[in-house]
């Protein structure tokens, strides 16, 4: 249920996003998700791809640093509210989101979130339980 | 020009009988390195036994040369000379490898620096009746306690202020008429630039003279200082394993530090064939000390680069003057007044294990003060994906520069590989700073 995530750390140079995403795209991996957490020097890029264990590899082998992070994919229902009826439940669970972004596309009317939880486990325990459908790897590849 | 002395009968002696005064100091000098394992063990090897063996100063040329190393080596008593409980202080330079070097003070010892710091204050013309504020850090860094002791025995109302806090610089300047500060230079032009943010007007204070150290800087510096301050600023120049300030001030006049050549024998060097140079000629300063019972250290290369004035100062005193500090014969960066090796930034650095390969110094200047900073490559697999590990991780290093070298750098994060230089000797220093 879990997805993995790859952070690449990125120091803040110009052309190095640029040289992430050609060098992604040549390998014909597909970027599914994205963020970027910036610092005055550097920064780290985050991204679900549809091919992750291959896309790691290429960045390694290219001198990028990358490392692999679980994280869980939520549909949300994309009504005012929405995002906050997942956050309660998972705020009275006493889960703690490090951060959050959003997909790119939508696989139905809802909307795809990333969370990255301080325990991704119980979070999905806690997620199913409540009926919050997760995305799957599966689902993922054939957004 | 009025011309004062603290002690007329040395200071204008005449160079022949200060050579003889040299020569019988240097003697006793000989006995006291005796009483060190270091030095017994060294001065057997060339044939000395006893001051006897001593005929002339220029048998001074026959001690091989001391080095920080070899002090360092000594660490902490090899090169002590009287038992510990004659000694009543120490002060310690900052190490390269952790391990300082170590200079001890027997009472008398710490008079006779006193005495040589009251010469230079009283060269510059000041006397009782001055306010002096001494903005130097007080502690191990002998610039503060060495210029403290020196002034208190003139007579002169002392603020041992020590280093930082500006606003409170400027408070007890003003409050308190000061009339002599002693700062690094660019301590000086610090506190200019910071008169209208903590609301002081130039015309609040009772300012007459700077003395100036612990940092090399040019005469534009100088005449900058002077006339932003519409003040006399003089040259002082020291160092730790020569006691600290006290060893070379400039006197009234202005052109080059006098040395005090009844306690130091001043020799310059060429640093690559290690042979004696004429005056006027640049190379690498080296100390004998004559006047200490405690730490005698025979010809000791300061790594400072300088040359000798020919010919005489207008103010009749008899011990030579040099000129100020051009360079380094190593590469010790001096930042902000603090002495650094780029060889102690490695060190810690190469600890963290989250840091890779490869790092790099710069130096910039910001205003008027130096700023260091530290480029280090972060190690792949220690890359936990989260900002706020890598904000951790700088300030780690951060705390462990900052305890080790005393100066608070600027940490930057960097990717492997983006540091290194792809063929020979990797450069490990950028020292951007505008030249001297």
């Amino acid at each position: 249920m879990k997805l993995t995530q790859i952070s690449i750390f990125l120091e803040n140079r110009q052309g190095r996003l640029f040289e992430v995403c050609s060098l992604l795209g040549k390998k014909n991996i597909n970027i599914r998700a994205l963020t970027i957490a910036e610092t005055p020097e550097f920064g780290i890029l985050r991204i679900v791809v549809d091919k992750p264990q291959q896309a790691v590899s290429a960045l390694k082998e290219k001198g990028f640093i990358a490392k692999l992070t679980d994280i869980v994919a939520v549909e949300v229902e994309d009504t005012p509210g929405g995002l906050a009826g997942i956050l309660k439940v998972i705020y009275e669970n006493e889960i703690n989101v490090e951060y959050m972004y959003a997909f790119v596309e939508k696989a139905s009317s809802n909307a795809l979130l990333v969370f990255r939880f301080d325990d991704p486990d119980k979070a999905i325990t806690i997620l199913k339980k409540n009926k919050i459908n997760i995305v799957t790897d599966k689902d993922m590849r054939s957004l | 020009m009025k011309l004062s002395y603290w002690n007329k009968k040395i200071e204008t002696m005449d160079r022949s009988l200060l050579k003889k005064l040299q020569l019988k100091l240097l003697k006793e000098t000989i006995t006291h390195a005796l009483n060190t394992d270091f030095y017994k063990n060294r001065l057997k090897k060339i044939g000395i036994r006893s001051s006897e063996d001593i005929k002339s100063l220029e048998d001074l040329e026959r001690i091989p040369f001391t080095t920080k190393d070899d002090l360092r080596e000594c660490y902490p008593y090899a090169h002590l000379s009287v038992n510990l409980k004659e000694v009543v202080r120490l002060h310690t330079s900052s190490g390269t490898t952790g391990i300082p070097t170590v200079v001890y003070h027997t009472k008398n010892d710490l008079d006779g620096w006193t005495d040589l710091v009251t010469r230079c204050i009283v060269a510059t013309g000041c006397s009782s009746l001055d306010v002096f504020q001494n903005m130097m850090s007080y502690g191990l860094f002998t610039g503060g306690l060495g210029l403290h002791y020196g002034a208190e025995r003139l007579g002169m109302t002392v603020i041992p202020a020590a280093s930082g806090n500006t606003r409170r610089q400027l408070q007890l300047m003003k409050d308190f008429r000061t009339t002599v500060v002693h700062a690094t230079p660019s301590y000086m032009l610090h506190i200019y630039s910071k008169l209208e943010e903590f609301g002081f007007n130039i015309k609040d204070f009772n300012l007459k003279k700077a003395f100036l150290g612990a940092e090399p800087y040019s005469e534009n510096t100088r005449r900058k200082i002077e006339k932003l301050f519409s003040i006399d600023a003089y040259n002082s120049y020291g160092l730790s394993e020569m006691n600290g300030p006290g060893v070379g001030f400039e006197c009234v006049y202005k052109c080059g530090m006098h040395i005090w050549e009844d306690a130091y024998i001043l020799e310059v060097i060429d640093p690559k064939t290690k042979k004696l140079l004429r005056e006027d000629t640049e190379g690498e300063i080296v100390f004998t000390t004559l006047n200490r019972r405690a730490t005698p250290i025979l010809r000791y290369r300061t790594r400072d680069l300088a040359f000798i004035y020919k010919g005489n100062c207008k103010c009749k005193r008899s011990h030579r003057r040099i000129s100020r500090i051009t360079g380094r014969s190593d590469d010790m960066l001096i930042v902000n007044g603090v002495n650094v090796f780029p060889s102690q930034i490695e060190e810690i650095i190469m600890k963290i294990p989250e840091v890779g390969n490869n790092y790099l110094v710069r130096l910039e200047k910001e205003g008027a003060l130096d700023k260091l900073i530290v480029k280090v490559e972060i190690y792949s697999k220690m890359f936990k994906g989260d900002l706020k590990e890598l904000d951790k991780l700088k300030e780690k290093i951060i705390a462990e520069l900052r305890s080790s070298i005393i100066i608070h750098p600027i940490v930057e994060l960097h990717e492997p590989g983006s540091l290194s230089v792809s063929e020979g000797k990797a450069k490990r220093v950028e020292d951007l700073r505008p030249k001297i």
